[in-house]
């Protein structure tokens, strides 16, 4: 914290309120994705991290950089466009991938069952 | 003013690397192979926020290229791993 001394008040505590929620809240997501059950209701959680995470994290660099520089600096919104349009695609493709493993095993995808038992 | 920002950046840093530990968990203990690509794809976007949350501490921009890399090529391999397990090949 060399630079934000200078730093006027309702930036600093709108960044660090952003930033703690951002946190805060992808934290939930991999609690999350550690303590469900099935991979159907685990790839559910880290959602909450890819877009409302990433968004709170980008929003509190673009107004912390912006509060510094005494000018808008805009590109951290990219991360946030590029995570937000990028992640259904990945799990899409993901989750696409992981029905067809089901269904050629022979197990139903949508039973609900813990599939802890093979690895 | 400053002090209640660097305190919000140090447990914004503690959080997400607990976050980390726990996509790294799921990754060794996942018990089948899609569970350990949910946790590869948690355990990019961790610490690409990571590096963010790092770029405010520091004051500097040199680590938002960095984060926006690891977002790049973390959805690439991520495609890549699925598509692996959805074919058994990446490239047909």
């Amino acid at each position: 914290m060399n630079e934000g001394a200078h730093l006027p008040a309702i930036a600093a505590i709108s960044t660090a309120i952003l930033l703690i929620a951002g946190a805060g809240i992808t934290l939930i997501g991999s609690l999350g994705l550690l303590r469900l059950r099935t991979f159907y209701e685990r790839v559910h959680a880290p959602t909450l991290g890819t877009t409302l995470g990433t968004s709170c994290i980008a929003i509190a660099c673009t107004i912390y950089f912006s509060a510094l520089g005494s000018r808008p600096v805009l590109y951290e919104l990219l991360i946030l466009v590029f995570i937000t349009m990028t992640t259904p695609i990945a799990l899409m493709v993901l989750v696409r991938a992981a029905v067809f493993r089901d269904e050629t095993e022979g197990k139903g995808h949508l039973d609900g069952r813990p599939d802890n038992e093979d690895p | 003013m400053s002090m209640l920002l660097a305190w919000c950046i140090t447990a914004a840093l503690v959080l997400l690397g607990i976050g980390m530990a726990c996509a790294a968990f799921r990754i060794i203990w996942g018990p089948r192979a899609q569970d350990r690509v949910v946790g590869f794809d948690t355990l990019y976007t961790n610490s690409m926020l990571l590096l963010l949350t790092f770029g405010i501490r520091s004051s500097s921009t040199v680590y938002f290229e960095a984060a926006l890399i690891i977002a790049l090529l973390g959805f690439v391999g991520t495609v890549a791993l699925a598509k692996f397990l959805l074919r058994g090949e990446v490239i047909e």
